[in-house]
């Protein structure tokens, strides 16, 4: 990609062809110049848009009519493609851009994000899943014909299974999906595609797997087609980092990537300002008063049995650590807690130190490892026999959880709420009200999405309003550093610098967006 | 774990025995060469060596069986753990440009671990084992390596037993070693049934249609189950365990029982089960027998490309007992307390020994047959060859093919 200052070039040349289908693999980067200011517009909408796709994926099921619509209604306000079946000519008389031009927007930016994206291990996951999910939901609205066109168009060549190959295997079909009848059977193609290449399938055990082959109807090719975008994605990523020195030695470009790849992180907590500001002392009291219920769950089950497993010394370590211990005083504090269990202190040094030091970037690749986001508690590492981390709205049987939070002594009409929150999937929103009750707030002005963060407003509002530790990251926050203020104002600016918002509200410009930590 | 007179204390006295008489080094070097078919797959591989004093070194990796031979002769390793192929040999990995040191392959591998049953059994808990738990992992085996080879079509299956708790399989396919990260997470999830922590009660939830992979499983935990779980656990014979089962069953249902099985009676029992379970949608009672004898897979142990696992024939430092190969042929009659330790392989080895020396044999004849042939680890080393030999079909074809397209004839 060339880029010429701040001329426009206008394009003549017959791209009609190469957006002639509104969804694609991203396989040819664009070849054509443009200017910065488009070059910055179209990355940050589509950075919108991804954080919108991340934001619906935790509060509503994939694909149900409540995530379409809103995700429809988003890619329409930042004139992104949103209605595969309109037809890419110019000359159709539309408001706004049309059809063509938001699918070079789309093209374009896909590519932009890709710069910034590719250069953590962090960085590219996060925008492989986005991306992931966009495409399920762009495919999702093609027409049949359409989905085979695209698959003949991208050379996914799978091959069928014969008739007398499908009866014998008839009743072995029907079974391993809910969407196969007898009916699906004979009606259908079947293909047969190594499981490699239908992991999302095979993990959920939604096929029929025999000698190492799925059996898919053509109804089903979605999961085989995402997950080759996702691998031909990361593929692409690994070399696009290769070519990064080249890109970043433009002056105009490094500044706007770096702020993009920042900005999906928001606040991450893994900047410690406010190291030793707490004692060991006061965790205790802490845990019931100011921790969300996956950390007070741990630090429960910590003093009780005085060892915690892998996955629970990990989430809640890493939390202590966002909250402000020390790697001195995180040491002292598990080391007390598991010598009183069947650990003597020879073996924590020998065993469990290390992890601890590692966490806090001092062992191995020295990664100073992030404190983990409720994304990241719900969606991965399930808890097994024995172990207490996870999100207790999303891990924990509804009569524990009840059981629980009544004897934390929460109303029963709070509880009900909370339940029926669960039952709706809204996890981080049951956890909120969960903050609400204990409180005794009307309702939190925040959105939230990490544990440390709950921390954070936790303290602040016990604190009268008043800031106890200094925050970091979203400029407004951090001009609030003196006493107390109206409780409006602080719902005012929290709001308008919380990103997960929202969005057809937020009407936040493009340099507060962007506002460096 | 009955102890058997093991004490850690021997170790530092048997382990370079053991290492000199008995560990198999030219059938493990002919395993890890995978038949020299990829270049510096054995030079590339990580082994990690836990010492004397629990002192854990890592990025070991050797040129030949040779130079494996002499330095764990020299360093007497407590435990060996086998890791992944890297790009470069793992002991320069300091001298290699930061980035591009990584993982590339390793057999697929799962562990199981009596641990992670202790909400079901009642016989033992944590790291004590007995042959009515024992059970657990005999089903397991069955489950693990029916799915693995008719599912998902692998071949080369090596069942070892860790030498406590547990036991470990290693696919050695081709195929398998080359898998990615996610991969290897969605082939574990895809064995995994029981979900849930401490927090969960009901850690089986099966759904109408029941996948084909369910219903295997389903019958082979049934083969076992009236024997293990009625007879040995004994779950429906005290209070304690009976409410743990009840715990488990779906209310309306759950006073019919009541009343049974607080009379004792377990036909009636089973007549109820049958006639609940007309009503579609229910599969309490499948659901329990998964819960109490389904496998317990660690995810995180298979996920990772370059998750370290103990090695098969390595010596473990708790029990003293050597992690053998299993045969499957005879895994229902496998017991795991019976395997040779450490002691009892290096000392029926000496008194051997002694007595071909008394006969005046050649000396160099002696050495010729490798002293395991002597021990109790002859049959375990003879099933290894066994797997090897079947291993080796497999790239004997990919010598072929190289050597026709090198025109190397």
């Amino acid at each position: 990609m060339q880029f010429s200052g701040r001329r426009r070039k206008v394009i003549t040349s017959p791209q009609v062809e190469l957006y002639g289908q509104a969804l694609q693999f991203y396989g040819q980067p664009p070849l054509e110049n443009m200017s910065l200011s488009e070059f910055e517009s179209f990355a940050v909408d589509r950075l919108k848009l991804l954080k919108t796709i991340e934001n619906l994926g935790v509060s509503y099921v994939k694909l149900s009519d409540d995530y379409k619509r809103k995700l429809d209604n988003e890619s329409r306000n930042l004139n992104f493609p949103y209605r595969p079946d309109a037809v890419p000519d110019d000359r159709k008389s539309q408001v706004g851009p049309s059809e063509y031009e938001k699918r070079r927007k789309d093209h374009i930016s896909h590519f932009i994000l890709r710069l910034a994206y590719c250069q953590t291990e962090d960085l590219r996951r996060w925008f492989i899943q986005q991306e992931v999910d966009l495409f399920r939901y762009r495919f999702n609205g093609l027409q049949p014909k359409q989905k085979v066109e695209f698959l003949h168009k991208n050379n996914l060549q799978y091959d069928t299974i014969s008739v007398e190959e499908k009866k014998t295997l008839q009743d072995k079909l029907v079974n391993s999906s809910h969407n196969v009848s007898g009916i699906t059977v004979e009606d259908q193609d079947f293909y047969k595609v190594p499981f490699q290449d239908a992991l999302d399938l095979v993990r959920t055990r939604k096929v029929y797997l025999k000698a190492g082959y799925v059996y898919i109807p053509h109804q089903d090719i979605v999961a085989i087609v995402l997950n080759d975008f996702r691998t031909r994605l990361s593929k692409a990523l690994a070399l696009t980092a290769r070519s990064l020195p080249a890109v970043h030695s433009d002056e105009r470009l490094q500044p706007l990537l770096n702020h993009l790849s920042h900005a999906y992180v928001g606040q991450d907590y893994s900047i410690q300002k406010n190291v030793g500001k707490i004692s060991l002392e006061q965790i205790d009291s802490l845990s019931v008063k100011s921790f969300p219920l996956c950390m007070r769950q741990l630090h429960q089950a910590l003093r009780d049995s005085h060892h915690l497993r892998h996955g629970g010394r990990m989430q809640y370590g890493l939390f202590l650590k966002g909250i402000g211990l020390s790697l001195e005083q995180a040491l002292q504090f598990w080391r007390s807690e598991f010598i009183r269990g069947k650990v003597d202190a020879d073996k924590f040094d020998k065993a469990y130190a290390y992890g601890i030091r590692h966490m806090f970037g001092k062992e191995g690749k020295r990664a100073d490892y992030t404190p983990y986001s409720c994304m990241k508690v719900i969606l991965s590492n399930l808890p097994s026999q024995g172990d207490h981390h996870g999100c207790p709205f999303r891990h924990s049987d509804p009569e524990l959880l009840k059981q629980k939070l009544q004897f934390y002594k929460v109303s029963p009409s709070g509880i009900s709420q909370i339940l029926e929150l669960v039952k709706g999937m809204h996890y981080q929103l049951a956890c909120q009200k969960y903050f609400e009750l204990t409180h005794s707030i009307e309702e939190a002005s925040f959105s939230l999405n990490h544990p440390n963060q709950y921390f954070i407003e936790s303290q602040r509002v016990l604190g009268g309003g008043k800031d106890i530790k200094r925050e970091v990251g979203t400029p407004q926050r951090s001009q609030e550093n003196s006493a107390a203020r109206g409780s409006t104002t602080d719902r005012e600016a929290a709001a308008a610098a919380n990103a997960a918002k929202d969005l057809p509200e937020m009407t936040e410009d493009l340099d507060s967006f962007f506002q460096d930590a | 774990m009955p102890s058997s007179g093991y004490d850690a204390a021997c170790l530092p006295d048997l382990l370079p025995l053991y290492y000199r008489r008995l560990f198999p080094f030219a059938q493990y070097h002919r395993w890890l060469n995978y038949g020299g078919v990829q270049k510096n797959y054995f030079q590339n591989r990580e082994f990690s060596f836990t010492l004397k004093d629990d002192i854990y070194v890592r990025y070991q990796s050797f040129s030949t069986q040779t130079e494996l031979e002499k330095e764990m002769l020299k360093m007497n390793p407590y435990k060996i753990d086998v890791g992944a192929i890297y790009s470069h040999r793992p002991n320069q990995h300091n001298t290699v440009k930061s980035g591009t040191f990584q993982a590339l392959e390793k057999e697929l591998v799962f562990d199981i671990d009596m641990t992670d049953y202790d909400d079901v059994r009642s016989c033992c808990s944590a790291a004590e084992i007995c042959s009515k738990c024992w059970t657990l992992m005999t089903i397991a085996v069955h489950i693990l390596d029916r799915a693995l080879r008719d599912d998902f079509g692998f071949q080369h299956l090596l069942w070892v037993y860790s030498g406590r708790r547990g036991v470990h399989c290693w696919v050695c396919d081709e195929a398998a070693r080359k898998l990615s990260v996610a991969a290897r997470s969605a082939v574990a999830e895809y064995l995994s049934l029981v979900k849930g922590g401490d927090e969960t009660v009901k850690k089986v939830v099966l759904t109408d249609p029941l996948h084909p992979f369910i219903r295997e499983s389903l019958a082979v935990v049934e083969r076992y189950f009236p024997q293990y779980a009625l007879h040995e656990q004994e779950i429906l014979s005290r209070k304690e365990s009976v409410d743990k089962v009840l715990a488990l069953v779906p209310e309306d249902i759950l006073f019919l029982f009541q009343c049974c099985i607080y009379e004792g009676n377990k036909a009636v029992i089973r007549s109820l089960c049958l006639q609940a379970t007309a009503k579609k949608g229910q599969h309490f009672e499948k659901e329990i027998m998964l819960q109490y004898c389904y496998p317990r897979l660690d995810v995180n142990v298979s996920k990772g490309v370059n998750h370290l696992l103990k090695s098969p024939f390595s010596v473990h430092p708790k029990t003293g007992r050597i992690s053998v190969p299993m045969d499957l042929e005879e895994l229902d009659t496998f017991d795991p307390l019976a395997v040779p330790t450490i002691r009892s392989a290096t000392v029926l080895n000496a008194r051997v020994v002694c007595c071909e020396k008394e006969n005046e044999k050649d000396a160099a004849e002696r050495r010729k047959i490798r002293d395991y042939k002597r021990t109790s680890l002859a049959k375990y080393v003879k099933y290894f060859d066994q797997f090897l030999d079947g291993l080796a079909l497999s790239w004997k074809g990919e010598l072929l093919k190289k050597s026709d397209l090198e025109k190397d004839f």
